[in-house]
């Protein structure tokens, strides 16, 4: 029983885990009590640590794919990983068959366990989900790949781990791309950059000669669409982040901005500005045909659409303020469905259809909330002095989001920083960057 | 019955008189701290000169783009000095503060930019002489939280292109 994975990975499920677990994490509710699981550290032996230093320069790959996993888990805010000091039994023996009474011993309710061996440049891994309490295997798989993808073994353990006990698909094995920020605010230098969810691996896809903005990832590709003010033209552009080719959307008099695919990556939808008015337009990536979908006088921006590609929601002032609108996606049936006191803008629908997030500034506070797609049932979820730009987790689990510190008259104490917070509105966390970030946008699994 | 009208109609006085001091209040919350007025920057701290009494900028309320009296005033200057300058063109760059979404506050920008190139049009000036661009709120000049700061960012600047 063989699935292809990805180019790179296959998956070999060694066992079939049919057998009724007593363990399953509820997510739809903010978890207070979140499980405790044992993640012990992969075993290598002796034979493959000198492999593992030549590839890699590490020295226990097993140890710290265990670590991903266990940063992973915990940041999800629903699983709490238990120390590994108190761990009694050995990861080979462990892997093999717990003793179930020592993991219970130190309250553990789940265990991951598993071994790795690096043979003819390959990262051989397998690993194991114990139930503690009912003293059986819930799920075993086996990867190959190559041993620079030890990271994303530990991603895709940890989505693997997390649908299992959730019942939902993970969000680990997936990248984030933003806007990485230095200097003073006067004279901001800004790059696209790009980096593992958990803040590792980040790279910087531009110099910071020109501004840019606005990154947003394909959903079905590694092509991202952003802003950039190249040559002081500001437009919206098209980058394969494989290959770092590029190229401008379209062929526009004038400002294109606020760029997003629709979900099946076929288009793009932006704004572009005439004569100080934008309206929205999409443009197919295949045959290049440009259409106009809004044609009024106000502003029409930040649009987004519904991942059955049948609607667009967008941010408009033609009721006199920023408010959210939905409409077809041929433009036709605009209804405003944001009637909360304050502004409101920048609203993404959510991978699973049912709720569309948005920013709301009201009394000089910005919030980030969610609303159902008619605009009832709204909820916020965090309140600040300036945030907004949410993005989704692919699973409409988790939003990240920017926010941004006063500063003082001199501009002194300004930081803009990545955040993230669950759907249920716990579980809020700075996301690590190497610079200070904005405009965030999270990737689709990588593997699926 | 003399009595009862009497009353209703200084309570219709009364009432009148606190409708007028309502929206009197309303109107009269405008700070006026000589660098401000309503939340439209009147300062001369960050403009430059396009000439001699020539400003370069103008500047606009929250989430406005309407031009204010001294803007056209402004305005009209630059249009004067760009008829006697005819080999000159310039760029109107519209500007937003730090307070709203950068999206929007991009089509904001460009809103602003051309409220002033349109004016200048009016004035006179052939529209091929005036390209617009907006940086939304990414190019404050001042750098602090405040509303005094933002109401300096909130502006178009008329910049020599050539």
């Amino acid at each position: 029983m063989i699935r292809i994975i990805n180019f790179f990975f296959t998956i070999f499920i060694l066992l079939s885990a049919k057998a009724y677990s007593l363990i399953e994490i509820d997510i739809t509710r903010g978890n207070l009590d979140p499980l405790p699981i044992a993640v012990s550290p992969l075993f290598q032996d002796d034979s493959s640590k000198k492999n593992s230093i030549n590839e890699l320069k590490i020295e226990n790959v097993g140890s710290e794919i265990s670590l991903v996993v266990e940063n992973n888990l915990k940041i999800s805010g629903l699983f709490n990983p238990l120390s590994k000091e108190a761990f009694l039994q050995k990861p080979d023996i462990a892997h093999l068959k717990p003793r179930f009474e020592d993991w219970a011993l130190i309250k553990a309710q789940a265990l991951i366990t598993g071994k790795v061996s690096i043979e003819d440049k390959k990262l051989k891994v397998e690993f194991r989900l114990w139930d503690i309490l009912a003293g059986r295997e819930m799920m075993a798989l086996a990867f190959t790949t190559v041993p620079s993808n030890w990271r994303r073994v530990g991603h895709i353990i940890s989505d693997k781990v997390y649908e299992r006990l959730t019942g939902e698909k993970g969000y680990f094995d997936t990248r984030i791309i933003y806007v990485s920020e230095e200097g003073p605010k006067t004279a901001r230098v800004k790059k696209l950059a790009i980096m593992d969810q958990d803040g590792f691996n980040t790279k910087y896809l531009t110099l910071g000669n020109e501004l840019v903005l606005t990154p947003r990832f394909n959903p079905t590709s590694q092509m991202v669409t952003y802003l950039s003010y190249f040559k002081n033209l500001p437009r919206v552009y098209l980058l394969d982040i494989e290959t770092g080719t590029q190229e401008v959307v379209g062929d526009f008099p004038g400002m294109t901005f606020a760029p997003r695919f629709s979900p099946d990556g076929k288009k793009i939808i932006m704004s572009f500005a005439k004569d100080g008015n934008s309206d929205i337009y999409t443009m197919d990536l295949e045959n290049r045909i440009v259409e106009r979908i809004t044609n009024h006088p106000s502003i029409d921006t930040s649009p987004s659409y519904s991942p059955d590609n049948q609607f667009i929601t967008f941010n408009s002032d033609r009721s006199g303020y920023q408010q959210i609108y939905v409409m077809k996606s041929d433009g036709s049936n605009v209804k405003r469905i944001s009637f909360g006191k304050g502004l409101y803008g920048t609203p993404v629908w959510s991978p699973r259809g049912d709720l569309i997030a948005f920013t709301k500034l009201h009394k000089g506070k910005f919030y980030i909330g969610v609303m159902r797609t008619d605009g009832s049932g709204e909820r916020l979820l965090t309140e600040n002095y300036y945030q907004e730009a949410p993005s989704w987790s692919p699973n409409g689990r988790v939003l990240i989001f920017y926010r941004e510190t006063k500063s003082n008259d001199k501009g002194e104490g300004f930081s803009a920083k990545l955040w993230s917070i669950d759907l249920t509105g716990y579980n809020e966390r700075q996301v690590q960057t190497e610079t200070d970030a904005s405009d965030p946008s999270w990737s689709s699994l990588l593997s699926n | 019955m003399n009595f009862s009208k009497s009353f209703r109609n200084t309570f219709l006085v009364i009432l009148l008189s606190l409708i007028v001091s309502a929206c009197a209040t309303k109107k009269t919350v405008t700070k006026v701290d000589g660098q401000m007025q309503g939340d439209v920057y009147t300062g001369t701290d960050t403009v430059k000169y396009l000439a001699d009494g020539v400003p370069d900028r103008v500047f606009f309320a929250t989430n406005e783009s309407i031009l204010t009296t001294k803007s056209r005033d402004t305005l009209r200057k630059q249009a004067n000095w760009l008829r006697e300058n005819s080999s000159i063109n310039v760029v109107v760059e519209g500007h937003a503060d730090e307070r709203g979404t950068r999206e929007y506050n991009l089509a904001l920008g460009e809103r602003r930019a051309n409220a002033a190139k349109d004016y200048l049009i009016t004035y006179g000036i052939s529209a091929d002489r005036i390209s617009v661009i907006s940086y939304g709120k990414e190019r404050p000049v001042d750098s602090g939280s405040n509303p005094l700061s933002w109401s300096k960012n909130r502006r178009s600047v008329t910049v020599k292109a050539n």
